[in-house]
């Protein structure tokens, strides 16, 4: 038996269960998403067929290793937000429900760190 | 996929939106394509994170990595990536103009939907060519 009235007992669990950030997030990640996509669309075409040592040299360029990390962690940002919701609304077992959400969250942060690493690895030619 | 009501409710849920329940629409499809998309996508944006793994590892995970990508699996992964990724751009734009409040009636919302399917084609078989056409 619980010592909470049942109204402190309901607070704060409305059907949002959180404010606006996570729509907030997601589209302001998509408007930035739009110029580094075209950007990222343009950069990977232009090397296709490009051997080794060119694509290396390319993604080492400063702005080109600037722009890579920033779109690789802006994508797994935003597609983390977006699996999110997918996972929310189609997964109805709790633990299984729960057990997606912690690894998607966590999937998109070690990718965001390799690809960091990676490119700065490109980037100071180590 | 339709829930079922909480226990001792009697009141209706409506029915979710793909299956026996609605005729196929324009913005349904349109809406569910969006998320399947997404979530397509989100193999691409792995296969992108490998990428930049191979790359800084060295010539032969790099090697190791282009010759999948190259093979019928990893041609299907980047020629869908650039289809879903050009139908979510110009999908996704219909949805931020949405989230202001424009072009949400039902006329403007089909015409927005048929430009985002010829955008999205136009844009994917350039871009495709751009890739594989070449040779």
């Amino acid at each position: 038996m619980s010592l909470q009235t049942p109204l402190a007992r309901v607070r704060g669990l409305g059907s949002a269960k959180s404010g606006t950030d996570h729509w907030v997030g997601q589209r302001l990640t998509a408007i930035v998403l739009l110029p580094l996509s075209l950007w990222f669309l343009y950069f990977a075409t232009t090397l296709v067929g490009a051997d080794y040592g060119a694509i290396r040299a390319a993604v080492a360029q400063p702005w080109s290793a600037a722009l890579l990390a920033t779109f690789v962690v802006v994508v797994l940002y935003h597609a983390q937000l977006g699996l999110q919701v997918v996972i929310e609304d189609y997964v109805h077992v709790r633990w299984a429900e729960l057990s997606l959400l912690i690894a998607v969250k966590f999937i998109a942060l070690l990718g965001s760190v390799a690809v960091l690493l990676a490119v700065a690895r490109i980037a100071l030619g180590a | 996929m339709s829930t079922s009501s909480p226990p001792g409710s009697n009141r209706p849920l409506s029915p979710f939106m793909i299956g026996p329940y609605y005729r196929p629409q324009l913005t349904s499809v349109l809406s569910i394509t969006h998320r399947i998309t997404g979530v397509f996508l989100c193999l691409g944006a792995l296969t992108l994170v490998v990428g930049c793994i191979a790359l800084a590892s060295g010539p032969a995970s790099w090697a190791a990595f282009s010759e999948c990508l190259g093979g019928p699996l990893g041609m299907l992964l980047v020629a869908g990536s650039v289809l879903a990724l050009w139908f979510h751009f110009f999908n996704g734009i219909r949805h931020l103009f949405w989230d202001v409040g424009s072009g949400l009636s039902l006329p403007s919302s089909y015409r927005s939907g048929y430009l985002v399917l010829v955008g999205a084609a136009l844009a994917a078989a350039a871009n495709l060519w751009l890739i594989y056409g070449r040779a």
